[in-house]
């Protein structure tokens, strides 16, 4: 019980982060960090997949809602929702003592890190490129999904330093 | 068929991922007519709303730059009432900003713009006004710069639409010194420059160049600014010129616009439904 109070209130708080914070910082056209995504990563390493996918499904979409972008993002979390599992095991190297929680206070800052990298550029690659749809300037795209993965992947490291550490 | 069930169920995880992979993608695809969709949207209740109390703290933050456009317009509106002598200084009779060769065909909503993006290839904005307030679709929207954008959908109190940062969506222009007509498409890059296309070589272009609308489509009056010609080039092995227009508006700061209405806008678009039909009758 405790837990869905938790992730009601990740969802939610992300979101509005999201929507109203980060979704209205405009530098140059290029970099727009998404946080949201967090919530699909933290989500406890062994619930099972028919909680996974739709949660991450929704989140996705209710950002979709508010960006007037429908389908996008829902597409693109899905995606690294269900690659997540194969994420977790190419990040961690041995068996060792590791939490059902994937935050970095249990996990450390490099396993973190890394999981961080592979998810949110994966996020990203199926975002710009499903939101432009066309293969035509990718190298111009795959700039934008660079430039945006790094200040994702900052802001999301950073924010394990402050909120839903554990 | 036993075995094709266990298979199913074992795999589970991967079918409900194609699933709902599907119907994200069905949203992408039914969304570039973005008319069906009418209800997954910022214009709805719960995201208007959210929208409009956020904007309602963060907009005073903006206020000196506000107030600071509303006195260069003031300014603007009263110098052109003394240039015209005709026009007694009774306050309902001020025209708008920019007054329309036959200014009673349009009436003008104003609304104030609570969210907005310039980053994305397919911009949107949202307003703080909707069904109740008179805003209908296909009603263009302006702001004391130029052009901003046009709305698609509306709710009761809130409406979205395009703006002119949006890839779908192509504007009729035209030159204003000789009224050569051409059609403004952003392409996805910088938020301050769009591109002119269709204006063939043989008129005389000029770096500073006003481009207005043109008033051949109902959604804004005629002779609203765009913004002024940058650069041009001629193309090698084509007919057109390559025209980079900077836009007037500045869609990073938009705070208060104007919605227009064409009261004609029924009538005009009943005589093209006449043409249509009569062309499908021969």
């Amino acid at each position: 019980m405790r837990g869905a109070i938790k992730y009601i209130t990740m969802f939610i708080s992300l979101v509005l982060i999201q929507v109203l914070v980060l979704n209205q910082i405009q530098v140059n056209g290029y970099i727009n960090p998404y946080i949201y995504i967090l919530f699909v990563m933290l989500l406890p390493l062994g619930s099972p997949r028919y909680v996974v996918l739709p949660l991450a499904f929704i989140i996705g979409l209710t950002v979709d809602v508010f960006s007037n972008s429908l389908g996008i993002h829902a597409a693109a979390t899905t995606f690294i929702a269900y690659l997540r599992p194969l994420v977790n095991r190419s990040v961690s190297t041995h068996e060792e003592d590791r939490s059902d929680y994937p935050g970095m206070k249990y996990n450390g800052f490099r396993w973190f890190l890394y999981y961080t990298i592979i998810m949110v550029f994966l996020h990203h690659f199926v975002l710009f490129f499903l939101e432009i749809f066309t293969f035509t300037d990718f190298l111009h795209t795959f700039y934008k999904v660079v430039l945006s993965s790094v200040s994702s992947i900052f802001i999301i490291v950073l924010s394990q330093f402050i909120i839903f550490r554990d | 068929m036993r075995s094709l069930f266990r298979y199913l169920i074992r795999n589970y995880g991967f079918f409900l991922f194609l699933f709902l992979e599907i119907i994200a993608l069905f949203f992408v695809f039914s969304y570039n007519n973005y008319q069906k969709v009418k209800y997954l949207n910022s214009s709805q209740v719960i995201t208007g709303s959210i929208y409009n109390s956020f904007n309602s703290v963060v907009s005073y933050f903006e206020l000196a730059r506000v107030n600071r456009e509303l006195a260069d317009e003031n300014a603007k509106l009263r110098s052109r009432l003394q240039s015209d002598k005709q026009v007694t200084f009774t306050p309902e009779i001020i025209p708008p900003a920019f007054v329309p060769s036959d200014s009673t065909l349009f009436k003008f909503v104003s609304a104030k713009v609570i969210n907005n993006s310039v980053n994305k290839p397919f911009n949107y904005i949202t307003l703080n006004k909707g069904r109740e307030d008179g805003i209908k679709p296909d009603q263009g929207i302006i702001s004391a710069s130029g052009i901003v954008g046009v709305v698609t959908n509306v709710s009761e109190s809130y409406s979205m639409g395009l703006s002119v940062l949006n890839q779908r969506w192509g504007i009729s222009a035209k030159l204003k010194k000789n009224g050569f007509l051409g059609s403004l498409l952003w392409d996805g890059g910088d938020y301050r420059f769009a591109n002119l296309m269709e204006i063939p070589f043989h008129v005389g272009l000029r770096v500073g160049d006003t481009i207005t609308t043109s008033g051949y489509s109902s959604i804004f009056p005629e002779g609203i600014m765009i913004g002024t010609i940058q650069a041009f080039d001629k193309p090698a092995g084509e007919n057109y010129y390559n025209i980079s227009v900077k836009l007037a508006t500045n869609f990073k700061a938009l705070s208060y616009v104007e919605v227009v209405e064409n009261k004609n806008k029924e009538e005009i678009e009943g005589l093209g439904n006449i043409m249509q039909e009569n062309e499908g009758g021969n």
